[in-house]
């Protein structure tokens, strides 16, 4: 049927994941992928773009690319994206659609963690994590790996426990050491587990969730509301249920692919950017130097494809960028890659 | 004698010619770079706050070049800044550099004290007529720069091509430094209000102005005049299409708090602790009052949003920042705090500056249109 194979492209690129999601135009998902990034994101960005391919077939059409988390602007520049935003617009642009009614969003990613105040569908206010990364997705799951669990066991074992035990969360580093304690003084592991959960919904909600003003309905989502034992030690300490929608894990790439949809709706007969599904075989190259021209000394990345410069950023002055994260400079890279017969 | 002093956004400029127009021999360090910051913080206590490391920097890249007495001005209350000259005396002599150190202020209070102290600066070859000259034309000099910045605020989300901008703004400033006549100064100023409205008739009559949000920034002085501390935080605004105001600008802040209120410099802080009041009703050191004050006032100016942002463990500016919610709420107005230190990346800062513009941008949907362009102008002049 004709209009079957229409999609809205959602990439988000974090520090630990990066999420790839397809979009119907009638809002449905048709694809979500949810990779490591593993340290390596333009390949981890191809290889989603390859698994893609071969899930829908060269005859699709992508309506629309968007991108966001850390690597927005790398993933915008090797995909050719339509919109580049920020994780947090992207993740209540997401929650908002899926449940106009949301007036909170606690979000916990690999590295990050974040709150986002929504009033009347519209973000009205936010903060992230700042001088600190305890209670992060990379910290629960280096204590199941030195525990010896599976990480998809944690939450269930925690919510096992009878007398959770109380456990210092303020660093990650002391929360470690007092967690080896308990286990030596003969604590049951679900116990311990428990309490590491309380500890560091505690230490999100008094540093992130501070003078923040916490209404339901609550979502919560990121890779962590993957913990069934973090969203009740949550729901205990707000005393309110705590909502973990049904794709908590890549709701950031599917916040990216409704603006996406949303740049693309506006203007009528707008063309994608995208710079087709073929992305998987090419070789891309990424590059960095320190500029010496003026005292800032910025660190400028260039991307190559094939030997030829895609786009580089990172200095102030604009000397060296071929592209910014705006989209009228993504024209120019096209133009260029085009010139060059890519 | 060779004298140098530490760096604070464009308060160099103005120390220069002081001590040029007084024929004492000055050395500027370079510019606030990661280099510096690396230098500084090397000899710094890791809990000191950011201006301590930078300031200590700029000491250690000016001995280079044959500095040897640092001039640096002092303070009261609860703000550690006020005896970092005795402090960076200290570290620098434990380090092994011979720098004499002369810090600006009435010592006990006596102004004597002060006259002193400027008297040795000066050199007996500068009657009292000669430096009160001196200071009046770096005055003039300081309050030029700021009405340049701040044309530069509204120019920056107004004109198309912000690199050309970011030209006529360092044009500008080249051309305040070299310059040792008023009339210079102020020919420098309409210069930049002349090019400003070239440009703007150059943008076609259909493409009908959007008018620019407006944010303000308000936070711990230092951090707020300095772009290299702020991350830049002010041009990365333009750039994403908001005016920005601030609090405190360098001659507000030299009016009031080296001239005693005698001169009001450049949008003066005075009216700040009345607006502050209903929040914070007392001194708390710092301009922690200050930046309360200035919130309340942007805030009923109608800004769609305000930054706050301070350097890591900055006393008075924590106190301002717990009493800030209380105005947000108050006024319905967004409200961000951001926190520096060396280890901030400029990553997490483009995030948080993003995602507080989107919040802004989607919470004020109707189509915002100017009526004139004389907007630019009128900055120049207020």
């Amino acid at each position: 049927m004709l209009g079957e194979d229409k999609y809205f492209l959602g990439v988000d690129v974090g520090s630990v994941s990066t999420n790839i999601v397809l979009l119907r135009p009638d809002n449905t998902l048709k694809e979500a992928l949810y990779l490591r990034t593993q340290g390596r994101p333009m390949q981890t960005i191809q290889e989603g773009i390859k698994l893609l391919r071969s899930k829908i077939g060269n005859s699709a059409e992508i309506m629309g690319v968007g991108t966001t988390g850390s690597a927005r602007q790398l993933a915008a520049t090797l995909l050719g994206a339509d919109v580049v935003k920020n994780e947090i617009t992207a993740h209540a642009v997401a929650a908002s659609r899926v449940n106009p009614e949301v007036q909170t969003i606690l979000e916990i990613g690999g590295q990050d963690s974040k709150i986002i105040i929504l009033r009347d569908g519209v973000a009205a206010d936010f903060a992230m994590n700042t001088v600190c990364a305890a209670g992060t997705g990379s910290f629960l799951d280096q204590q199941a790996a030195r525990l010896g669990i599976p990480i998809e066991e944690f939450g269930p074992l925690a919510l096992q426990a009878k007398h959770p035990v109380q456990i210092a969360g303020r660093c990650s580093v002391f929360a470690e050491s007092d967690m080896i304690h308990k286990q030596q003084l003969g604590h049951s592991l679900s116990d311990i587990l428990a309490g590491l959960c309380q500890a560091m919904v505690r230490n999100y909600l008094n540093n992130v969730g501070k003078n923040k003003d916490i209404r339901g309905p609550i979502f919560f989502q990121g890779g962590v509301a993957a913990n069934p034992g973090i969203r009740k030690a949550f729901e205990v300490e707000l005393g309110q249920p705590v909502i973990v929608p049904e794709h908590y894990d890549v709701m950031g790439a599917l916040g990216a692919a409704y603006l996406a949809q949303e740049k693309v709706g506006m203007q009528v007969g707008m063309r994608s950017k995208f710079r087709g599904l073929h992305l998987g075989e090419t070789q891309f190259e990424a590059k960095s130097f320190e500029c010496s021209g003026c005292a800032n000394h910025c660190e400028v990345v260039e991307i190559q494809q094939d030997g030829i410069s895609l786009a580089r950023w990172g200095d102030r002055c604009g000397k060296w960028s071929i592209a910014s994260s705006t989209s009228v400079d993504n024209d120019s890279v096209e133009h260029k890659v085009k010139q060059l017969g890519a | 004698m060779k004298v140098t002093f530490p760096h604070m956004g464009n308060a160099w400029i103005v120390i220069q010619t002081l001590f040029e127009s007084l024929n004492v021999e000055v050395v500027v360090p370079p510019t606030n770079s990661k280099r510096t910051l690396q230098l500084g913080t090397r000899l710094s206590p890791e809990s000191a706050c950011m201006p301590l490391k930078l300031n200590l920097g700029n000491y250690i890249e000016a001995v280079n070049e044959g500095a040897d007495t640092i001039v640096i001005t002092g303070g009261i209350g609860p703000c550690r800044f006020g005896y970092y000259g005795e402090i960076e005396r200290q570290i620098l002599r434990d380090a092994g550099y011979a720098y004499d150190v002369v810090t600006l202020e009435p010592p006990d209070g006596s102004l004597l004290g002060l006259a002193g102290r400027i008297r040795y600066l000066a050199g007996t070859k500068n009657s009292w007529v000669k430096i009160i000259k001196a200071l009046r034309f770096a005055y003039l000099k300081s309050v030029a720069l700021d009405r340049v910045e701040d044309l530069i605020h509204a120019a920056r989300p107004r004109l198309p091509d912000p690199r050309e901008t970011e030209k006529l703004y360092e044009a500008a400033k080249l051309r305040i430094t070299q310059t040792m006549t008023e009339l210079g100064v102020k020919e420098t100023v309409r210069w930049v209000q002349e090019s400003i409205r070239e440009r703007q008739e150059e943008i076609k009559d259909s493409e009908r102005f959007r008018k620019p949000l407006r944010i303000g920034i308000i936070g711990e002085i230092y951090t707020i005049l300095d772009p290299y501390t702020s991350v830049g935080i002010e041009e990365e605004l333009g750039r994403l299409g908001v005016e920005v105001d601030r609090s405190i600008y360098l001659s507000g802040w030299v009016g009031s708090h080296i001239f005693q209120g005698l001169a009001p410099g450049y949008r003066s802080i005075r009216s700040y602790p009345g607006h502050a009041k209903p929040y914070l009703p007392h001194f708390v050191g710092g301009h922690g009052l200050e930046t309360v004050g200035a919130a309340v006032k942007f805030a009923q100016e109608g800004y769609n949003g305000i930054i706050q942002i301070f350097p890591l463990s900055c006393m008075p500016e924590i106190v301002a920042a717990s009493v800030l919610p209380k105005v947000q709420e108050d006024y319905k107005v967004p409200i961000m705090t951001l926190v520096v230190d060396e280890h901030t990346g400029q990553a997490g800062m483009q995030t948080r500056l993003e995602a507080f513009v989107d919040l802004l941008e989607r919470a004020n949907f109707e189509p915002r249109t100017e009526h004139n362009r004389g907007d630019v102008l009128s900055v120049g002049g207020r």
